[in-house]
């Protein structure tokens, strides 16, 4: 009778997920399909709808395959992403090394997550500008700061050297990231078992060894997840490369998301070719994607088995009386 | 060789402080000399680009600042709309569908929350073109529900909460509302939605910020001038108007970050906290 009683609250499972269904479905899922479809049709120019597959189907992948403006665009998509993290994560760890060591009793903590965070939830439009007014030439705050201190004997302009945009890129996003980096992994480290660690300190290992050959195999997994999820972002970077210096100079900080962009929302409106270039890339991140939902789901299952086991050990131990005795 | 080591050891704390605070710097100076130049005329920003006291050319500012093309109260006011439908939106059908597979065992669940997992991290910018194509068709461009109705399908939100209700939820509360005879909505309107509260206000405060800081979206949907979105707005800074305003460009931004700053060092604490959650939660 119990069983049967179960299964018929089964429905409201399904009742409670229409919503969800529903709107990924229309928003989501039919949006990647019509995508797709248009990659292989002659759709464009503004305001256009109508459109018919190409006698060629393939002739688009094929044209953003070989057009040069996109390949340049995933090169310094990579490179501008691979330039912000590495500093990032390394910058992130050796701060959540200093902040979990038990021998610095760092002071202050609190106070330094919420200000290494803060760009973070700041507008990405706004940042942007705000970064070329401060880069502004000849007379921006760091041209001024620089000239007057005699690091530079005259305003240099920052804006048309193709290398300086990269970088100044570069360091907005490593800027705005370090720190969700850092809080993500501090939380990481504070979930591994502490007494790991007191074995470590009566075996007499110090800060460093503790740390490399303790805390960092107990975060792979974070690690991992960090790399993966930030790699994702880093290939839709959008706002900071569109706002700081326009894909300029010379196209060295068009990034793939503006490149889309630009193909199908300015110009000729390519919007066939945009399409074919967003299915590029939404492979690309579907196959990273992969990576992430492995990860999530072993974290997962083996936190569910975890607590099972836990609460056999307990009752085992006959602890479970006492534990619900305290709460 | 106890008290060597204790020297040491207070040197690399201090060298640790100099850093962090050096690193602080870093993360307000920005913000600071945009505040400043917020108030200073763009004939004394050309002449010093960095000064530590602000001037008075605040209103002379504003006036050149709101006297262009655009009114940054109604970008304010769109952001706003925008921001909470979609916060809403977001939240109570992430709870609905979180309790939908945390509260119930149904065949499909398994694969349903395998799916969420596998979709969580698409972002929406490289299915664009086909979801402007598609608004566009059926006249939803320059709507403002075609940015607030998808975020009732929002995977991460869904996953968050039902990490927090596997972690929080006593289901025998569920089964003693069922003997009490509360329907099954009922139930989750009246009692699981205020016990998922703290949860609730850690996504509030993403979700919201996420959708308040949103460009992209936005920028190719929203063609009219009365429906910019503040991230527009400031987009147009950017433009020719505005090449040697510096002291109007500097005071757009500075009020375009003002709310993010109260919200954020108000409710610090709780958005710490939720990053660091999400952390757990990788």
């Amino acid at each position: 009778m119990k069983k049967r009683k179960r299964l018929s609250y089964a429905k409201y499972g399904y009742i409670f997920s229409i919503p969800f269904v529903t709107a990924f479905v229309i928003f989501s899922l039919y949006p990647t399909i019509y995508t797709a479809i248009i990659g292989f049709t002659d759709l464009k120019g503004l305001l256009k709808t109508s459109f018919s597959i190409l006698a060629d189907p393939l002739a688009n992948f094929r044209l953003i395959l070989n057009n040069a403006s996109f390949k340049l665009s995933l090169v310094n998509t990579l490179k501008i992403w691979l330039i912000n993290f590495i500093p990032q994560i390394l910058l992130a760890l050796i701060l959540t090394a200093w902040f979990t060591s038990n021998h610095n009793k760092i002071k202050g903590q609190g106070f330094f997550k919420v200000v290494f965070y803060m760009p973070n939830i700041i507008t990405a439009a706004t940042i942007a500008i705000l970064f070329n007014v401060l880069f502004g030439y000849p007379m921006g705050p760091v041209n001024d700061t620089l000239v007057k201190s005699g690091v530079l004997s005259q305003s240099y302009y920052f804006l048309t050297d193709k290398t300086a945009s990269q970088l100044i890129i570069a360091f907005i996003q490593f800027w705005m990231w370090y720190g969700y980096t850092m809080i993500i992994l501090i939380s990481g480290v504070l979930g591994i078992n502490p007494e790991i660690f007191e074995a470590a300190d009566i075996d007499g290992a110090n800060d460093v060894q503790t740390f490399l050959y303790i805390t960092l195999p107990n975060l792979r997994t974070i690690l991992l997840f960090v790399l993966i999820t930030s790699m994702i972002g880093g290939l839709n970077m959008f706002d900071i490369p569109k706002l700081f210096n326009l894909g300029m100079p010379g196209n060295a900080t068009l990034t793939t998301s503006l490149f889309i962009y630009n193909q199908a929302f300015s110009g000729s409106y390519f919007y066939n070719r945009a399409a074919a270039a967003s299915m590029i890339m939404f492979v690309i991140i579907a196959f990273l994607s992969v990576g992430v939902f492995l990860l999530m789901r072993d974290k997962n299952e083996t936190r569910e088995k975890e607590a099972a086991r836990k609460l056999a050990r307990q009752i085992k131990r006959g602890e479970l009386n006492k534990e619900e005795a305290t709460k | 060789m106890k008290k060597g080591n204790s020297v040491g050891r207070r040197a690399f704390r201090i060298f640790i402080y100099v850093f962090c605070i050096f690193l602080a710097l870093l993360s307000l100076f920005p913000f600071v000399i945009m505040f400043i130049n917020a108030t200073r005329s763009t004939y004394e920003i050309q002449q010093n680009g960095i000064s530590l006291l602000p001037s008075s050319y605040l209103a002379s500012n504003y006036a050149v600042f709101t006297g262009k093309t655009f009114d940054p109260l109604k970008g304010f006011y769109n952001s706003v709309i925008i921001s909470t439908g979609s916060t809403a939106l977001a939240i109570y059908f992430s709870t609905l569908t979180a309790y939908a597979l945390v509260a119930y065992s149904w065949k499909m669940r398994q694969a349903f929350f395998s799916m969420i997992l596998a979709v969580m991290m698409i972002p929406a910018q490289v299915t664009s073109i086909g979801f402007y194509q598609f608004m566009y068709r059926i006249g939803m461009t320059n709507n403002f529900l075609a940015l607030i109705l998808p975020s009732i399908a929002a995977p991460a939100t869904v996953f968050f909460m039902r990490q927090y209700m596997l972690a929080s939820l006593p289901l025998e509360l569920v089964d003693s509302a069922r003997i009490d005879g509360s329907g099954e909505f009922n139930t989750f309107n009246r009692i699981i939605l205020p016990i998922m509260k703290p949860a609730i206000a850690t996504q509030a405060i993403f979700t919201f910020v996420a959708s308040w800081n949103n460009l992209f979206l936005p920028l190719i949907l929203l063609t009219n001038n009365d429906k910019y979105t503040l991230p527009i707005m400031v987009s147009l800074l950017r433009g020719d108007i505005y090449r040697t305003e510096y002291g109007a460009v500097y005071l757009g931004l500075a009020l375009t970050v003002l709310p993010l700053f109260v919200i954020y060092f108000l409710l610090s604490k709780y958005i710490i906290a939720g990053v660091a959650l999400g952390g757990v939660k990788g």
